[in-house]
């Protein structure tokens, strides 16, 4: 209990073009914590990274919603970056024209000022992450996204996150669109990361990167709300059954196996 | 938010501008010629600076072309057709003698030069320097060994009196006094600019440079400038320009002739930044001979309308002709900009990109016109044209022509406009940047291809002028 909340969602409803997509959800993620949201297509849970996030277009309707004791409802998406929070992208968009290197110097600008500590050693420590990921050095200096293969997005992202170097992470389907050895690189790069004191937010839809990742709880979510929440066999229990036992269940949230 | 972000929501262009650039001297000049515009004052300016018959007949003459030739039906025709002629200063001679050294300058035209950074650009990284101030170059200086190698750098009124033979030979041979209403206008009023000249073979590896200042209100500046790379010989030039800020227009009316010689290498670099207040009507225009490359590379950032097509006449086979450019509109600008290519010999290759970008009601437009000869067999043709639009109360129109008389050609097109989508800023906002810094960063981004073209402390000042320009973004 000594742990302290990072990420607190009590109820919290989510609109988008003036459907509600994210039907009161509530979830605390811990200090030291990975949760995994896993659902069918359709069901909500991007739509609750993006609304998280700060995007203007998804609208957090009720609840709250709290990163380390700040109303993140109260904040754009600049600052709810600069309080810690980090959206690791389905579908990264391509800035042409701007390298990763400029574009990760103006992002450590953004955080710590240009007088820091953080972007004097910039070069340095971007090298030692580009190796985590086995990432060549020539990507520094492509334009970000620009013509990128999936994986090379993902990998981007995930070094981002490595670099901006988050208190909670939410990651919307890192792992679509990799293959195995990807996978397993990305999967390298999140392990890297977490450590005490962080907190990370796994969305999928699948439950392959769970064999590379252990979330401490897993949910289900269908329609909106979170149908089932449980530890990580829910998740193989998902691969060898599929969503469609849970579907129907959707008013009352379970809890088994905690 | 963090405050730097808050500051940055304050910030003005037009007071950013008038800060750093749009400051104005008080008027000692040597010479202040009337207002308005006559034969009395065509063969004033020819007195004053003792030309040759030659040239005193080519500016009456010009001048009745002038007055004859009715104004464009195109472009901004409600500001073209609003300039008031009568009200302009046609020529100011602000000192007696040019400076080959800034000791020799009088303070108060040094000390502008010195805000623009011209004396501290001198020391690190040019071979050469013009400073015009008004109607004519106040400033000239040359490296000696280049000079030793017999390439000339002169201002133009320079260049007739010690070089009256080759000036004559080729002035107005690629743009003549009829081409236009403005070139005819130049022709008839001209004064200063550059004559340079390069021997053949000889290679000037460092830049030389122009810089234009405009100082008195409802002033015409009307530079002339003509560049000769003789065979196989490679020379860069780049040009500055800024005025004050006054309520009244300003009329800035340039001719720019290039002559590429077999197998010469010219670049012209251009980096426009005039006050929101001048009129910017400029012909520029080059000839490439066989086996030639000439590159405009054509900035526009400043001026109420600029009206301004840079062009390239490839008329040696195996000429090459590469024409980049951007454009920043913001409130009450009008950048009508664009490329030319005449293909008239085999094997010749063109490559043309337009990047633009409109912000705060600003309108970009991009005219060009392509033309391939139906000798002009073999040959390849590129046009890229990059309309990004910041705001909805921002424009952009393309106006492409392509005339392809020869069936042997390869030619590739592209056009697009495209808004800051929000998508984009949201991804980047989520990395903690600001709005105003995620725009800023897209439009870098979106310019690079031609940033990456200067040198890189021009480079950098264009970045740090887009900066400014950017800054009040509507968030």
């Amino acid at each position: 209990m000594s742990k302290k909340t990072l990420l607190s969602l009590n109820d919290i409803h989510v609109t988008v073009a003036g459907k509600e997509v994210v039907k009161g959800i509530s979830l605390d993620v811990n200090e030291g914590e990975i949760h995994a949201i896993m659902g069918p297509n359709g069901s909500g849970k991007s739509s609750l990274a993006q609304a998280l996030a700060g995007h203007p277009s998804y609208e957090i309707t009720g609840g709250s919603a709290k990163i380390n004791g700040q109303d993140l409802p109260e904040m754009d998406a600049t600052e709810r970056s600069l309080a810690g929070l980090f959206l690791g992208f389905q579908y990264p968009q391509a800035i042409p024209g701007v390298t990763v290197a400029n574009f990760l110097r103006a992002a450590i600008k953004a955080r710590h000022g240009e007088e820091s500590d953080e972007l004097r050693s910039f070069r340095k420590n971007i090298k030692a992450k580009f190796d985590v990921l086995s990432v060549d050095p020539g990507f520094a200096g492509r334009y970000l996204n620009d013509g990128f293969s999936g994986g090379e997005k993902k990998r981007l992202e995930i070094l981002q996150m490595m670099v901006l170097n988050p208190a909670v992470a939410i990651l919307d389907e890192t792992d679509s669109g990799l293959d195995i050895d990807a996978l397993k690189v990305v999967a390298h790069g999140i392990n890297e990361y977490f450590e005490e004191g962080k907190g990370i937010l796994l969305v999928t839809h699948y439950q392959r990167m769970l064999n590379y990742i252990k979330p401490h709880q897993v949910h289900v979510m269908i329609h909106g709300k979170f149908v089932r929440s449980g530890g990580p066999e829910l998740a193989l229990q998902l691969e060898d059954q599929g969503y469609d036992w849970l579907n129907g269940k959707s008013e009352q949230t379970e809890q088994v196996g905690v | 938010m963090p405050d730097a972000i808050k500051n940055k929501n304050i910030a003005n262009i037009g007071d950013n501008y008038a800060e750093k650039y749009g400051f104005h001297n008080p008027e000692e000049y040597f010479h202040k010629g009337a207002r308005g515009l006559n034969h009395e004052v065509v063969e004033m300016i020819s007195q004053m600076k003792k030309e040759p018959e030659w040239m005193r007949k080519f500016r009456h003459e010009s001048l009745d072309i002038f007055l004859a030739k009715p104004m464009p039906k195109w472009g901004n025709t409600k500001i073209l057709n609003s300039i008031p002629f009568d009200d302009i200063f046609y020529y100011i001679k602000p000192i007696d003698k040019q400076g080959t050294s800034w000791d020799d300058v009088p303070a108060y035209i040094k000390n502008t030069f010195d805000k623009l950074g011209i004396p501290e650009a001198e020391k690190k990284f040019l071979a050469g320097v013009s400073a015009q101030y008004e109607s004519e170059v106040v400033y000239h200086s040359f490296k000696k060994d280049l000079e030793d190698q017999g390439v000339i750098f002169k201002d133009m009124d320079s260049g007739l009196r010690d070089h009256g033979e080759l000036v004559q030979k080729h002035f107005a041979t690629v743009i003549p006094n009829t081409d236009n209403k403005f070139a005819a206008l130049n022709s008839a009023v001209w004064s200063g600019g550059s004559f340079i000249y390069v021997p053949p073979g000889i290679d000037v590896k460092i830049p030389l440079q122009a810089y234009f200042r405009i100082n008195a209100e409802n002033m015409g500046q009307f530079e002339r400038t003509l560049i000769i790379a003789d065979k196989g010989s490679r020379v860069h030039y780049i040009e500055g320009c800024t005025a004050p800020v006054f309520t009244t227009d300003s009329l800035h009316s340039a001719v720019v002739e290039l002559i590429a010689e077999d197998g010469a290498y010219i670049r012209y670099t251009t980096i426009q930044n005039w006050a929101h207040n001048i009129l910017n009507l400029v012909t520029k225009r080059a000839m490439a001979k066989t086996n030639a490359t000439v590159e405009w590379v054509d900035g526009n950032i400043g001026s109420r309308l600029t009206m301004k097509y840079p062009c390239i006449y490839l008329v040696g086979e195996g000429a090459k002709g590469e024409i980049l450019s951007i454009a920043f509109a913001g409130s009450g600008q009008h950048q009508d900009a664009g490329a030319k290519v005449i293909h008239a010999a085999p094997n010749t290759s063109s490559r043309i990109t337009s990047k633009s970008i409109s912000k705060a009601g600003g309108r970009a437009s991009y005219r060009g016109l392509v033309k391939v000869y139906p000798n002009a067999q073999k040959s390849k043709v590129s046009v890229e044209c990059d309309a990004l639009l910041i705001d909805d109360a921002s424009r952009s129109d393309t106006y492409p022509t392509m005339e392809i008389d020869a069936d042997d050609v390869r030619i590739e097109h592209e056009a697009r406009v495209s808004k800051v989508a929000e998508e984009q800023l949201f991804y980047l906002t989520s990395r903690g940047l600001s709005e105003d810094e995620a725009r800023l960063l897209i439009v870098n981004g979106f310019i690079e291809p031609f940033t990456k073209e200067l040198p890189m402390e021009y480079a950098v000042e264009l970045n740090r002028l887009i900066e400014l320009e950017m800054e009040g973004s509507v968030g």
